[in-house]
C-alpha cells in the first residue's frame, strides 16, 4: 500500500470514527506492536477502537476498499504473536466492546461483547451461582474474543475441556464486511455445517468476532485442593497418568517443575516447598465425590513416590495457590532477560517419556529450560530461559525447540496444545499436518478471505494462486 | 536507563488491570508496559527522549501498583525514576510555568527545612488570621493564575505547632510514664530483666550487627515476645528503654499533622523505645526523586544519614508511605558513593515503617477503645503496600484496637490520586481517581477512613469535605495512640 493511499484511509478512519478511537502517533501505536511473546514485534499503520459490530463492518469495508490488512487485537496477552501487526496494517482493539449483554438464566446461556475480560464473564456468572468454567492464566486481562479466536485451555480444561466447548453462538464480521450470525441457543443443533466451529481457534484469520453466545453450567458446590511434592519429574508424571488410569478426572492437574517453583514462591511468596517436582491438584464438584476423589488422589500419589501431600487450608489459601500457579510464565522471566515458552501437548500416557526427553535436551543443548503445565491434559510448557543478545544461545535454542517439536509429533503429540499457532510456530506446523491436510487450511482460508486481508501470515502463509486461478 | 531492567518487563500484561491510568483510558501508552516498551525503545535508539515521552512519563502516578502484580519481578520504581530524571536532564517536559514552580518547591522550599517551616509559618498565619476567609470572600483570589485558585483550597491546614515543638529531641519511656501516665510500678519481670537499660550487651551488639530484632529474638531476651510466651507479661516492662530509634517527622507531615508525629513518639514510647527526633531535618528526597532529581535526592539522602546516624540507633521510624518508600532506597541511591554506600546499606536496613517495626517488636494491644471511631476502613497508601510490601500490619494495628469494626474497603490499594504532587500537575486524573475512592469509601458505610501518608490523608479529606461527607481521616498511629491514653495501665497488667 502506498502511502497515498495509506493516508486517504486514515482520513476515512478519521471521518468514521470519533478522535479517542483512532491512533496513527507511533508513540501510540508502538504499544500495540506486539503481544504476550518475546522477540516478536510489528508495527501497523493505525489502530482503531470500534465501539459495535457497525462499526466493525465498516472500518472492515474502509480496510478492503484500500486493499489493507487487519489485525484484531484484544489486550495483547497472546503467546504466539498471533496478534502482532504486519506492517501497515489496521489495528482493530475490541477493549472498548466490553458489554455484557444478557444472562439467559432459562437457557443457562451469556451474550457478550468480544472486548469483556474473562475473569469478568465468570464472575457475572458466580453471581447467578452459575459457572464458565475456561480460565487461561491471563484470566485476568485477556478477553473473550481473544480467547475464542485462540480456542484458549486453562487449568481446569482437563475435566471441562476448554473455549470451544462453551461457545454456543457467534457474530462474526467477515472479510468483505457484513455481519454474519452463526450458532444460538439449541443445544442441538446439526443444521448445515458448524460454521461458528471453523471460526473458532481460527486467530483472527477468517473474521472478526463481534459478539458471543456462550454457554455456562451450574457453580460446582465443592471443591479439595491437594499439593504433591516428588523428588522427580518422572514421578510427577506417573502420578498423572496413574490417576486418569484409574478413571478420575479432577478439574485440574498441573505441574511445576523445580525452577518454576523457585520464580513462582519468589514472586507468590505462598509457601511452595522446596522439591524437584509438584503437583497442584483440584477436584470440584458434589461434595461426596470430592472427597471421594481427593482420597484416591493422595493415595496415588504416595503410591508413585511423593514425599509429602498437602490440602489447602481453605478457600483462600487454594485461591493463593490456582494464582500462583498462573503467574508461571511470567515469573520465570526473573532468572535470564528472555523467556521463550512453548506449548507442546502428548498424549497422556507419554507424559514420562516427554518430561525425560526435555530434560536431556536441556542438557544436549547446553540450555535451561523449566517444564510446567497442565499435565492432565497432556500439555506442558518447556520454557527456555535465554538471551536473544547471545546469538549463539539463540540458535541452540532453535534447534532444541525444533528436537522437542519433533519428538512431540512422533509420541502423536501437538506442537501447540493452546496458545495457537500465530507467528511462533508457524514453521513447525507442516511437519504435523501431511500435505493434504495443510493444504485443506489455504483452500479454507482463500474462500473467506479471497484476498488476504484478515491477520495475513498467522498460522501458515497463503498461497493466493490456486485461490486467483480457480 | 538500565537496559537490563527494561528487558526484564516481557510485556505479558499482568499489570494492566492494576494500573490506574489504563484502567482509566484503556490505551496500552499509559500503561507499564506500554511505558516500558517506550523506554526500551529509547534505550534503542528508536525513540527520543521528548516531549510525549516527558507527559506519559509525569501521566504515570508512580503508584507501583503493576510492581505488586509483575510476576516477572521487574524494578518499576528504578525505571520511573530513571526515566523522569532522563527528561530532566534533557529539558524534554517543556518551559511555561512549570520550571518556575519545579525551581521554587523541588529546588528550593523541599531542600530547605527551615525555609519549609518559615512557608508553613506563613500558610498558618493566613488560615488562622482569618486573612483566608477574607480573601476567600473578597474575590481577590480571582486575581491569580486559574491553577493557584483550583489549589488554594487544597493547601492543608497548617498546625499551630510543628514536630519541634512537641516532640523533645530525646525522649525516653521512662519520661513519658512520668509525664503523660504516673502510676505504680510492679517489679519486674523475669523476662525483661535482663535488657531493660538501652546500653546493655545484646542491644548494643545487636545494634552494631544492624539485625536486632532478630538478633533478640534468636537469643530469647525479646522482652515482650518472651514475656507473652512465659505468661509473665506485666506493666513493670512499661517504662522500660528496650530500643533506640529515630524518627522522622517529614515535610508535609510535619507541617500539617504534627499531632500523628506526636502520636508516633508516644506509641514508640509505650512500646519501649527511646525516641530520638532531631529538631530540623531535611526532605527525604522522594519528591525529588520522584521529580528527576536524583542529584538533589542523593544530597538530602547523605544529610539524613548524617543527622540521624544510623549506627548508634535500633532503627529509623517513618510514619508516611510515600516517604518510608524512599527512604528504604537510600543504599541503591548511593551505591556509587564511596563514602556512604555501606552506611546507606545499614540505613535501608534499620529504616522502618511504624506499623512493620510495631508488628516486629510485638507491640502491645490496648485495651481500651480511642473513642467514637467505629466503623472504620483502612486506605492503603501506594507507596506503603506497593513500594514497601506492607498490608497486613496496619490492619493488624488497627484489629488490635478493642471495639473497632473494620470494614475492608473495596480496591484498598487503589491509588487515591495524590499521588505526590500529581495532584498538583494531573488534577483531572487525580480528581477521577478520588472520586473512584470516595465512591468505595461511601459504600463501606465508615465514619473512619485510616491511612498512612500525608498526601492520601489530606487528598481524601479534601474530597470527603468538599462532597460534604462527616467522615474523618485519621493515621493507624493516632487511633492506636489514642487507645494507649485511654488504656488505664493497672487493666493492661491484668488483661495480659
Amino acid at each position: 500500500m502506498g502511502t497515498t493511499t495509506e493516508s486517504t484511509l486514515i482520513d476515512e478512519l478519521r471521518a468514521l470514527l470519533a478522535a479517542n478511537q483512532l491512533l496513527t502517533d507511533p508513540a501510540d501505536i508502538r504499544p500495540y506492536g506486539f503481544d504476550g511473546t518475546a522477540g516478536l514485534k510489528g508495527t501497523a499503520a493505525a489502530v482503531v477502537f470500534p465501539n459495535c459490530t457497525e462499526e466493525v463492518a465498516a472500518i472492515v469495508k474502509l480496510a478492503a476498499k484500500y486493499d489493507t490488512a487487519i489485525v484484531t487485537r484484544g489486550t495483547g496477552t497472546g503467546l504466539s504473536g498471533g496478534c502482532v501487526p504486519s506492517e501497515h496494517s489496521i489495528v482493530i482493539c475490541t477493549v472498548e466492546m466490553n458489554r455484557i449483554l444478557e444472562t439467559d438464566t432459562q437457557n443457562l446461556t451469556m451474550l457478550v461483547e468480544p472486548g469483556v475480560i474473562t475473569k469478568e464473564i465468570d464472575e457475572a456468572s458466580a453471581a447467578h451461582n452459575l459457572f464458565y468454567p475456561p480460565d487461561p492464566s491471563s484470566m485476568k486481562i485477556s478477553t473473550i474474543g481473544g480467547n475464542v479466536a485462540n480456542n484458549s485451555g486453562g487449568l481446569r480444561g482437563l475435566k471441562y475441556g476448554v473455549t470451544r466447548d462453551y461457545v454456543m453462538g457467534l457474530e462474526v464480521v467477515t472479510a468483505d464486511g457484513t455481519v454474519q450470525w452463526l450458532g444460538g441457543k439449541c443445544v442441538k443443533d446439526v443444521a448445515g455445517y458448524s460454521l461458528r466451529d471453523v471460526f473458532i481457534g481460527s486467530e483472527g484469520t477468517l473474521g472478526l468476532i463481534t459478539k458471543i453466545l456462550i454457554k455456562l453450567i451450574p457453580r460446582p458446590k465443592a471443591k479439595s485442593t491437594l499439593l504433591a511434592t516428588f523428588p522427580s519429574m518422572q514421578q510427577a508424571a506417573e502420578t498423572v497418568s496413574s490417576i486418569i488410569a484409574a478413571q478420575i478426572i479432577p478439574c485440574t492437574l498441573e505441574f511445576l517443575d523445580r525452577k518454576t517453583i523457585r520464580c513462582v514462591e519468589d514472586f507468590a511468596k505462598v509457601g511452595l516447598p522446596d522439591c524437584e517436582a509438584l503437583l497442584f491438584m483440584e477436584t470440584d464438584g458434589h461434595p461426596v465425590v470430592v472427597a471421594e476423589e481427593a482420597e484416591a488422589m493422595e493415595a496415588i500419589a504416595r503410591k508413585c513416590g511423593a514425599t509429602e501431600v498437602t490440602r489447602a487450608k481453605d478457600d483462600f489459601h487454594a485461591i493463593q495457590l490456582a494464582t500462583a500457579r498462573r503467574s508461571a510464565f511470567s515469573a520465570l522471566a526473573r532468572i535470564r532477560p528472555t523467556t521463550i515458552l512453548e506449548d507442546a501437548t502428548v498424549p497422556r500416557s507419554k507424559l514420562v517419556e516427554m518430561v525425560s526427553f526435555i530434560e536431556a535436551t536441556a542438557k544436549k543443548y547446553d540450555l535451561q529450560i523449566a517444564t510446567f503445565g497442565h499435565m492432565g491434559d497432556g500439555n506442558l510448557h518447556p520454557t527456555f530461559l535465554t538471551d536473544e543478545r547471545d546469538h549463539k544461545e539463540m540458535e541452540r535454542v532453535e534447534e532444541a525447540m525444533k528436537a522437542i517439536f519433533d519428538f512431540t509429533i512422533q509420541l502423536g503429540g501437538t506442537i501447540t496444545g493452546e496458545h495457537g499457532v500465530g507467528l511462533a510456530k508457524r514453521k513447525f506446523l507442516p511437519t504435523q499436518f501431511d500435505a493434504g491436510s495443510y493444504a485443506l487450511l489455504s483452500k479454507i482460508k482463500g474462500s473467506l478471505d479471497p484476498h488476504n486481508r484478515l491477520n495475513p501470515g498467522k498460522i501458515f502463509d497463503l498461497d493466493l494462486r490456486p485461490v486467483d486461478h480457480g | 536507563m538500565d537496559y537490563s531492567v527494561v528487558q526484564q518487563c516481557m510485556h505479558c500484561g499482568m499489570c494492566l488491570p492494576t494500573c490506574p491510568t489504563y484502567v482509566e483510558t484503556k490505551r496500552e501508552r499509559n500503561s507499564p508496559r506500554g511505558r516500558i516498551a517506550w523506554m526500551r525503545a529509547i534505550a534503542d535508539g528508536e525513540a527520543e527522549v521528548d516531549k510525549p515521552f516527558a507527559d506519559e512519563i509525569y501521566d504515570c502516578l508512580g503508584c507501583l501498583a503493576c510492581v505488586t502484580a509483575c510476576p516477572a519481578g521487574v524494578d518499576y520504581a528504578q525505571l520511573f525514576e530513571a526515566a523522569r530524571a532522563d527528561v530532566e536532564e534533557h529539558d524534554a517536559a517543556g518551559p511555561g510555568q512549570r520550571v518556575f514552580w519545579r525551581w521554587l518547591a523541588v529546588k528550593t522550599i523541599f531542600m530547605h527545612p527551615r525555609l519549609l517551616r518559615l512557608v508553613g509559618r506563613g500558610l498558618y498565619a493566613y488560615q488562622a488570621s482569618g486573612l483566608q476567609s477574607l480573601v476567600r470572600k473578597s474575590g481577590l483570589l480571582r486575581l491569580l493564575p486559574k491553577r493557584l485558585v483550583d489549589l488554594e483550597p487544597q493547601a492543608p491546614d497548617i498546625c499551630k505547632r510543628f514536630s519541634h515543638q512537641l516532640i523533645r529531641p530525646v525522649e525516653s519511656p521512662t519520661e513519658m510514664e512520668r509525664r503523660l501516665q504516673p502510676m505504680t510500678r510492679t517489679p519486674e519481670s523475669e523476662a525483661g530483666s535482663q535488657t531493660h537499660s538501652t546500653d546493655t550487651d545484646s542491644t548494643a551488639k545487636a545494634r552494631r550487627s544492624g539485625t536486632p530484632t532478630a538478633k533478640a529474638r534468636r537469643s530469647g531476651t525479646h522482652p515482650t515476645a518472651e514475656a507473652r510466651r512465659s505468661g509473665t507479661h506485666r506493666t513493670a516492662e512499661a517504662g522500660r528503654s528496650v530500643y533506640r530509634v529515630g524518627l522522622l517527622t517529614g515535610c508535609v507531615q510535619d507541617l500539617a499533622f504534627s499531632d500523628i508525629n506526636r502520636d508516633t513518639a508516644d506509641v514508640l514510647l509505650h512500646n519501649n523505645c527511646t525516641v530520638v527526633t532531631p529538631a530540623v531535618q531535611p526532605c527525604c528526597g522522594s519528591l525529588h526523586a520522584h521529580n528527576g532529581e536524583l542529584e538533589l535526592a542523593k544530597k538530602l539522602a547523605r544529610q539524613q544519614i548524617n543527622l540521624f546516624k544510623p549506627e548508634t540507633l535500633d532503627a529509623i521510624i517513618s510514619n508516611a508511605g510515600g516517604c518510608g518508600s524512599h527512604l528504604k532506597t537510600y543504599g541503591h541511591l548511593l551505591a556509587e558513593d564511596p563514602a556512604y554506600a555501606e552506611r546507606g546499606k545499614e540505613w535501608d536496613r534499620k529504616l522502618k515503617d511504624i506499623h512493620e517495626w510495631l508488628v516486629e517488636i510485638d507491640f502491645t494491644p490496648p485495651t481500651a477503645s480511642p473513642g467514637d471511631v467505629e466503623p472504620i476502613t483502612y486506605h492503603e497508601s501506594c507507596h506503603l503496600c506497593h513500594g514497601q510490601k506492607i498490608r497486613l500490619q496496619p490492619r493488624k494495628i488497627l484489629d488490635a484496637i478493642p471495639n473497632l469494626t473494620r470494614v475492608e474497603l473495596k480496591e484498598s490499594d487503589w491509588c487515591c490520586g495524590s499521588a505526590g504532587i500529581y495532584n498538583i500537575t494531573r488534577p483531572e486524573t487525580s480528581a477521577k481517581l478520588l472520586d473512584r475512592k470516595l465512591e468505595h469509601i461511601e459504600a463501606t458505610g465508615s465514619t473512619t477512613i485510616a491511612t498512612s501518608n500525608p498526601g492520601c490523608h489530606l487528598q481524601i479529606q479534601n474530597g470527603l469535605k468538599k462532597s460534604g461527607k462527616k467522615a474523618i481521616v485519621r493515621h493507624p498511629i493516632s487511633l492506636l495512640a489514642d487507645a494507649y491514653r485511654k488504656t488505664p495501665l493497672h487493666q493492661e497488667s491484668t488483661s495480659a
